[in-house]
């Protein structure tokens, strides 16, 4: 899982972003992710958190610094290459599933990568399958449950088999049952995750690793668990933890099932 | 698919002119409504021919009319218009049950009737027996300006999503004791439409993000691709 020589995934230098009106949102921020971490994002809201998502797949344009994606600097020449390897999954599935159908919709990043033909049908039909969700290619987005529009949402990225998955706060507003199955989703996925979340536990089960941001820059960077029992840190930067929840009682995280493309144990449960 | 589930106007069959291609099915709607419109007001035998047409081909479609005939309440404004003409028209006036009418009024008012209830019905009909996507296939393959069917198809995908919005807003509105009973409380509805307007703009920026992020272009796949 180490990086060895190859450049991160994600290499954010010294961002600094203000918006048109003036307000600044980022104070020089530094992040590195390497291949095959899974990073959770966190922070109090109004840190920064979807502004710095905003600048990895190039919709926002570094005010000063650098971000790169495998070495690849972010800027409008190459603006495609860079949105095939960031793949980012929005809060509102009603925002990211806009066609006909799922298989339209999951179809529509490959289509745009140039994939026409059997290669488009065969990835689309791979990622709804490593959400569990192939027996509703046909189906009207809006006629699904909220829950699995967020899955689908997820395959429209996966389809573009991006190198790093970018998921904005991918556990709100789900049902238990619906956040652990796509937990179980992410946990099966063979790629690197930066996961932007509020749900602290999420991240806890989810990601070794936990980066806070707080004013537009990073304050903390570190082992989730380190972050979570670190009470000054925590108090510091607005995180709380949910009621009843301590990281140091809840034992270690369900082990990750990763490697095996899509046969993962956990994801067998979701295709009901 | 139960009630609630698809879009309103589409009745789930497999009749003929459920299987016929949408995209003969809209020329077909095209070329009728223009040969109705076309004639005159006062060829009521032609008019009479039409409808049996169409009652025809509702048959074959196996919609039940009481479907139909309840979705024909947006013809009512057509018809109150109508009502209205024989009394406000000019010229030559004739008595019926006592009252005394314009003859061109009498003879615009059904024009109007026909035309528009024989558009209704046809629109309705080809509603019921095609889905919006593949009523949007159809239009595609008829050439029409891709951006126009891009435009069309957001409008089916979101639909549901600002009705549901809505409903949403109103549910809220009444819950904190508001009603729309009295004209005075009209400008709380102006003001919500106002707000559900910017929602729907900034849904709009969101999806357009959405889409910039999968590599959007521009262009669309077809719709044809996928049936």
């Amino acid at each position: 899982m180490s990086a060895g020589r190859e450049p991160p995934v994600l290499d954010v230098r010294g961002l600094a972003y203000a918006y048109p009106d003036g307000h600044q949102a980022l104070y020089g921020v530094d992040l590195q992710v390497h291949r095959g971490e899974r990073v959770a994002l966190l922070g109090p809201n109004g840190a920064g958190k979807t502004t710095l998502v905003l600048h990895l797949n190039g919709i926002h344009t570094a005010g000063a610094g650098s971000v790169s994606v495998s070495g690849l600097p972010v800027g409008k020449e190459h603006l495609q290459e860079v949105r095939r390897r960031v793949g980012i999954v929005f809060q509102d599935p009603d925002d990211q599933l806009f066609m006909g159908s799922v298989r339209a919709d999951v179809a529509f990043g490959p289509h745009n990568l140039g994939l026409r033909g059997a290669a488009l049908e065969a990835r689309v039909m791979a990622a709804l399958e490593q959400v569990g969700m192939a027996a509703y290619a046909d189906r009207p987005p809006h006629h699904l449950s909220f829950g699995q529009r967020r899955r689908v949402a997820v395959a429209t990225v996966l389809a573009m088999e991006p190198e790093v998955l970018v998921l904005d706060e991918p556990s709100s507003n789900l049902d238990p049952a619906s956040r652990r199955e796509l937990a179980d989703v992410l946990r099966a996925l063979d790629v690197t995750v930066l996961m932007v979340t509020h749900d602290l536990p999420y991240a806890l089960e989810l990601c070794p690793r936990s980066v806070v941001l707080h004013d537009g820059q990073v304050v903390a960077d570190g082992a989730t668990y380190d972050v979570l029992t670190d009470d000054a840190l925590m108090r510091a930067h607005r995180l709380e933890l949910p009621f009843g929840f301590d990281p140091r009682t809840v034992g270690a995280p369900p082990a990750a099932s990763r490697g095996g493309h899509g046969s993962g144990s956990g994801v067998d449960s979701v295709t009901t | 698919m139960g009630a609630g589930h698809g879009h309103r106007l589409h009745y789930h069959g497999h009749s003929p002119l459920h299987r016929a291609p949408a995209h003969l099915k809209l020329l077909g709607l095209l070329g009728f409504m223009l040969v109705v419109v076309a004639t005159p007001d006062h060829w009521f035998a032609a008019f009479g021919a039409y409808l049996l047409v169409l009652l025809g081909v509702v048959a074959l479609s196996q919609v039940p009319p009481t479907y139909l005939l309840k979705r024909m309440v947006v013809e009512v404004p057509f018809v109150v218009f109508a009502l209205v003409l024989p009394f406000v028209a000019y010229g030559e006036q004739v008595e019926v049950l006592g009252l005394s009418l314009s003859r061109p009024g009498l003879l615009a008012a059904f024009g109007i009737l026909a035309t528009a209830t024989l558009g209704v019905l046809a629109s309705l009909t080809l509603a019921a027996t095609t889905e919006p996507q593949a009523l949007l296939a159809g239009l595609e393959r008829l050439r029409v300006p891709s951006l126009l069917v891009q435009i069309m198809s957001f409008m089916v995908r979101y639909l549901d999503v600002v009705t549901g919005e809505m409903q949403r807003m109103r549910v809220a509105r009444e819950s904190r004791g508001f009603s729309a009973r009295d004209p005075r409380q009209w400008p709380v509805i102006a003001r919500s439409t106002g707000a559900l307007f910017i929602r729907s703009y900034e849904r709009g920026e969101r999806v357009h993000l959405a889409m910039l992020s999968r590599g959007y272009t521009g262009t669309m796949p077809e719709h044809g691709g996928h049936r």
